[in-house]
């Protein structure tokens, strides 16, 4: 059974929270996926919603590519936004 | 009267979803891979928590019967022999291959399901309370087994042959899930009427015929004979090995504890 596809799972824990990406499973179709997930997943109480995708459909950037993707972000604090000058009225930015 | 009726029918329960529990939990380690072989580990549990919550009660009301008693949820449990479980002989039955088991699965959780469904309106509290708590598992249960048995039985020539083995198999020891003992007795219901088991029955055949229909499967004939008398502790030659070796400990070393 082990030509069945990888599934990626992500679960949200909290109304409200994000779904975090927390593993991956085998399984044949997607109703078993969420069904697996379910069993191997949230044994303990960790989730009230579940996403399983395909792994294949998630396309990620290589390591290589790292350098070039992420590193000219490095100097560039004025994207920060920590120059501004906030109103003492505004409590919570 | 009336207190040992509802005693023998939490046994009746509780030794369905022990057996079941033990049962199953020797998948473990064993599953076709590791996703699968977690989620029938979990099932198992699920059966052992709710015989465990059963066996709590009955032991409560057995002390009450017969003080002095001492009865324990363990010593219900471990040092009964075969004759005196009243579980449902098909709890008891080996679990062949994977899909045999989903198969005894996907029949004992729709039986669960109706009695279960009817429990949580029962007058006895305790009762009410675990049915409450266990209604949500078995439909779970109910949901993955039936999942199984349509993905086997509407597979592979290999699996489809496979699945009807496992029904002819099976089947004859559904037939003492709805044919109720004396102590299964309407004071445990609320409202059971005359045709209240007949009902149940008609849920359930209802329930089962149509995933069975839709996997391609075909019931055995009607004159197939039937198995019964589990509920009244009579049982299969299977019972007295599975209880040898999950009573062992507490016999061997009786009151032993780590």
């Amino acid at each position: 059974m082990n030509e069945q596809p990888l599934w990626e799972v992500f679960i949200r824990n909290k109304q409200g929270l994000d779904h975090k990406h927390v593993g991956s499973l085998h399984a044949a179709d997607a109703r078993t996926a969420l069904e697996s997930a379910r069993d191997v997943y949230t044994r303990r109480m960790e989730g009230i919603s579940i996403w399983v995708v395909e792994s294949r459909y998630i396309h990620a950037s290589s390591p290589e590519d790292s350098g070039s993707f992420f590193d000219p972000a490095n100097d560039k604090v004025y994207r920060h936004p920590t120059f501004y000058k906030l109103p003492d009225e505004v409590q919570y930015m | 009267m009336e207190d040992k009726n509802i005693y023998e029918y939490t046994l009746m329960l509780a030794d369905s979803s022990l057996i079941m529990g033990q049962r199953l939990s020797e998948w473990t380690g064993h599953g076709p891979i590791l996703e699968l072989d977690i989620a029938i580990t979990n099932i198992a549990l699920d059966e052992i928590g709710q015989a465990r919550l059963l066996y709590q009660f009955a032991a409560e009301l057995k002390n009450k019967q017969e003080p002095g008693s001492k009865a324990t949820e363990d010593t219900i449990a471990f040092l009964r022999d075969a004759w005196d479980f009243k579980n449902l002989q098909i709890s008891e039955l080996p679990n062949g291959d994977w899909g045999q088991s989903v198969l005894k699965i996907f029949f004992l959780a729709h039986w669960q399901r109706q009695m279960y469904g009817k429990l949580i309106y029962s007058p006895i509290k305790n009762l009410s309370d675990v049915a409450e708590k266990a209604l949500k598992e078995v439909t779970y249960h109910v949901r993955w087994s039936s999942d199984w048995v349509r993905r086997l039985g509407d597979g592979t020539e290999e699996s489809r042959g496979r699945m009807q083995k496992a029904l002819e198999y099976l089947w004859p020891y559904t037939q003492e899930f709805f044919e109720p003992e004396g102590y299964e007795w309407d004071g445990i219901f609320e409202n059971a009427g005359e045709d209240f088991f007949e009902n149940m029955k008609a849920g359930w055949n209802k329930e089962v015929s149509l995933v069975l229909t839709e996997a391609s499967l075909t019931l055995p004939e009607s004159h197939t004979y039937m198995r019964k008398g589990g509920k009244k502790g009579l049982h299969t030659e299977h019972l007295g090995h599975l209880l040898a070796e999950m009573q062992f400990l507490q016999r061997a070393y009786p009151g032993c504890e780590w």
